[in-house]
């Protein structure tokens, strides 16, 4: 693909809605779909996902023909860590318990961005959990175990 | 008098030893972030929500509508003093109010910020007290075919009137509505768009979806393009305007007050555009507009009017009709039916504490902020101090176990980071998140609506157009359609609403 295509803004917002559209259009198919005056649960989904795959391809052909790129940058480390932080969060409270998910959470989040100060992480990590685990476990009182022993 | 009986019962309602510290709470809080840079109302609002659900609903709408009107006058301190807004809206406030802050006078003109903000609050809070019931009585009558057209005015007004492609925020709304009615099907029972997983059987929950694109995606966002902090402290001396100064923002505040509040019925529209609009005017009528520019107070006090008038009036179709007028009362609209209240006209008469305790309040946390502000000024500027590496880890804790907690699982903590995801790849794509947030709260009401009108009418879609309060929206939102696609307007438009 060429990198002009590869950028542009708005052939690819086209491609989101037709694939939003289009894969409600494909779930919806298995739905009973009704009359107009007794609509299914099929209905208002496949109406719906017809009418984003319209506005998709519009917007895609507007994209061809105007071209323009991309300007929002997005840092492919921030969003690799930071969703990847958020996933041992919760696979930790799980398993875990709450001072180690919130420690990782905190240490994990504080690595996406483009300044890492180890000292000063470490620092940050310590003081938001306790912070977190003083307001909402023993203040507001939310029923999770501080560490779970395995 | 009918008004000042139900506005004196909501002062005593908002009088309470409780609803007044959460309105404490809320202003304080919502001034902080109003003054931090990189974290919205939408997203704190989003984010507090799961701490209010042992609190009682009045309190609870009471604090987070304090967060909200809180930000607009935090957002206009930092630009003042080291033109930095901390909220877009604040944006034209930097043009002559930071002018006005290197020319020695930073506290007249944060004065007539406050005064000016306090004002529009004031005629606000009565124009919701006038309007409010009427509306609610004529909206009372509707039946569906009338909510659907009123729905889809206000969804496409959203949509056509906010920032950026027309096309594209129309499909948002489109795909707020289909991410709405994702769960149990109402009538059928049948589970919709769960792709087999269970805890997607009582459907997305507001506050993930607000959190994941609003919290996280901005997160993302603000690290892929770090912007240089500056900050400069200057001393503020003397907070009395002079007799000069209110002479000329009197008038000001006065039409900034009108320009906001006609704004801010409209949906989709952002305080941002109500500011701008007060500044070009304010601009327009000086009798020297060289001024402007050069630390002009009017220039300070109409926006500062229009933006706190334009968020307040923002509350006046979502109390009375259902309808959010933008992303936040699009979430507060949520938090109503967490609370187990189904937004409408019958909020009014059938819980007139929160809504006249809500009002009321709105006018004690004006006069809070305006009291609290100007002395606290130095704590809010030196918090401008913290850098956005040590903030940005605190608002993933915070969220997190917000969202955690609000089904003690881990699910939708791994649907927060899906929705993450999508919000920086929407913002990458142009494509606004706020008509999405519009359509999803409305998308189970819009789709409920029309299947009740359809079995009542057999079928026959002429309906909508039959019935005469049904048409006036339709042609209502047909007009919006055209008068907005119209290539001069979306140019006027555009400069607008990018402040």
């Amino acid at each position: 693909m060429n990198t002009a295509l590869r950028n542009n803004k708005d052939f690819w917002a086209g491609i989101m809605l037709i694939a939003f559209g289009a894969a409600s259009i494909f779930i919806a198919r298995g739905y009973p779909f009704g009359s107009t005056m007794r609509m299914g649960p099929g209905y208002f989904p496949s109406v719906l996902g017809t009418i984003l795959v319209l506005f998709g391809i519009y917007v895609m052909i507007i994209g061809l023909r105007t071209a323009e790129t991309i300007t929002v940058r997005c840092s492919t480390r921030a969003l690799v860590v930071l969703p990847l932080s958020l996933i041992a969060f919760g696979v930790l409270m799980t398993h875990a318990g709450f001072i180690p998910a919130m420690a990782l959470l905190v240490f994990g989040s504080a690595s996406a961005g483009r300044e890492f100060k180890f000292v000063e992480v470490l620092l940050l990590t310590v003081i938001l959990t306790g912070l977190s685990v003083a307001i909402f476990i023993w203040g507001l009182g939310l029923p999770y175990p501080l560490i779970k022993g395995s | 008098m009918e008004l000042f009986h139900d506005l004196i019962f909501g002062f005593s309602v908002a009088l309470s030893l409780q609803n007044l510290l959460y309105c404490f709470i809320g202003v304080l809080v919502g001034t902080l972030i109003g003054v931090l840079p990189g974290i919205g109302p939408l997203a704190t609002i989003a984010m507090l929500l799961p701490l209010t659900f042992n609190v009682p609903p009045v309190a609870a709408m009471i604090m987070l509508a304090g967060i909200y009107y809180g930000a607009m006058y935090g957002g206009s301190t930092t630009s003042i003093l080291v033109n930095l807004p901390g909220e877009t809206a604040a944006v034209v406030t930097c043009i002559d109010g930071y002018q006005m802050a290197r020319q020695g006078r930073a506290g007249a003109a944060l004065a007539i910020a406050a005064i000016g903000s306090f004002f529009a609050g004031t005629v606000c809070t009565l124009l919701i007290a006038l309007f409010a019931p009427p509306l609610g009585a004529f909206a009372l009558r509707f039946s569906s075919a009338e909510y659907f057209s009123l729905m889809l005015m206000g969804l496409v007004a959203a949509a056509v009137l906010s920032h950026g492609n027309m096309a594209k925020s129309l499909a948002m709304v489109v795909v707020g509505l289909l991410l709405g009615i994702v769960g149990a099907d109402v009538n059928s029972g049948l589970k919709r768009f769960t792709l087999g997983f269970y805890e997607l059987a009582d459907g997305i929950g507001v506050v993930t979806i607000a959190v994941g694109v609003f919290a996280v995606g901005e997160i993302l966002s603000n690290l892929s393009d770090p912007e240089e902090r500056q900050v400069f402290t200057s001393k503020v001396t003397n907070l009395l305007p002079t007799k000069d100064d209110l002479r000329r923002s009197f008038g000001a505040i006065v039409r900034g007050t009108g320009v906001g509040a006609f704004f801010g019925v409209l949906p989709g529209t952002t305080p941002a555009i109500a500011s701008f609009s007060s500044y070009m005017i304010e601009k327009k009528l000086a009798k020297d507009p060289s001024r402007f520019g050069q630390g002009a107070i009017e220039g300070v006090a109409g926006p500062e009017a229009a933006n706190n008038a334009d968020a307040q009036c923002k509350f006046i179709p979502m109390l009375t009709l259902g309808i959010p007028a933008s992303g936040t009362m699009a979430l507060m609209l949520g938090a109503l039916m967490i609370y187990g209240i189904a937004p409408g006209p019958q909020v009014m008469t059938d819980k007139p504490d929160l809504f006249w305790g809500l009002i009321a309040s709105m006018w004690i946390g004006n006069l809070m902020l305006l009291v609290l502000n100007l002395p606290l000024i130095g704590m809010w500027v030196s918090l401008l101090k913290l850098p956005y590496r040590l903030l940005f880890p605190a608002i993933m804790a915070f969220s997190a176990i917000g969202i955690y907690s609000v089904n003690n699982s881990s699910f939708d903590i791994y649907l927060m980071a899906i929705f993450g995801i999508l919000g920086i790849v929407w913002r990458m794509l142009d494509c606004s998140p706020v008509p999405m947030m519009l359509g999803f709260v409305l998308g189970p009401m819009v789709e409920e609506n029309l299947r009740r009108t359809m079995q009542v009418s057999r079928g026959d879609p002429s309906v909508f157009v039959t019935r005469p309060i049904s048409l006036g929206f339709i042609v209502a939102t047909i007009l919006i359609l055209i008068v907005m696609a119209a290539p001069a307007v979306r140019k006027w438009w555009g400069a607008a609403s990018a402040g």
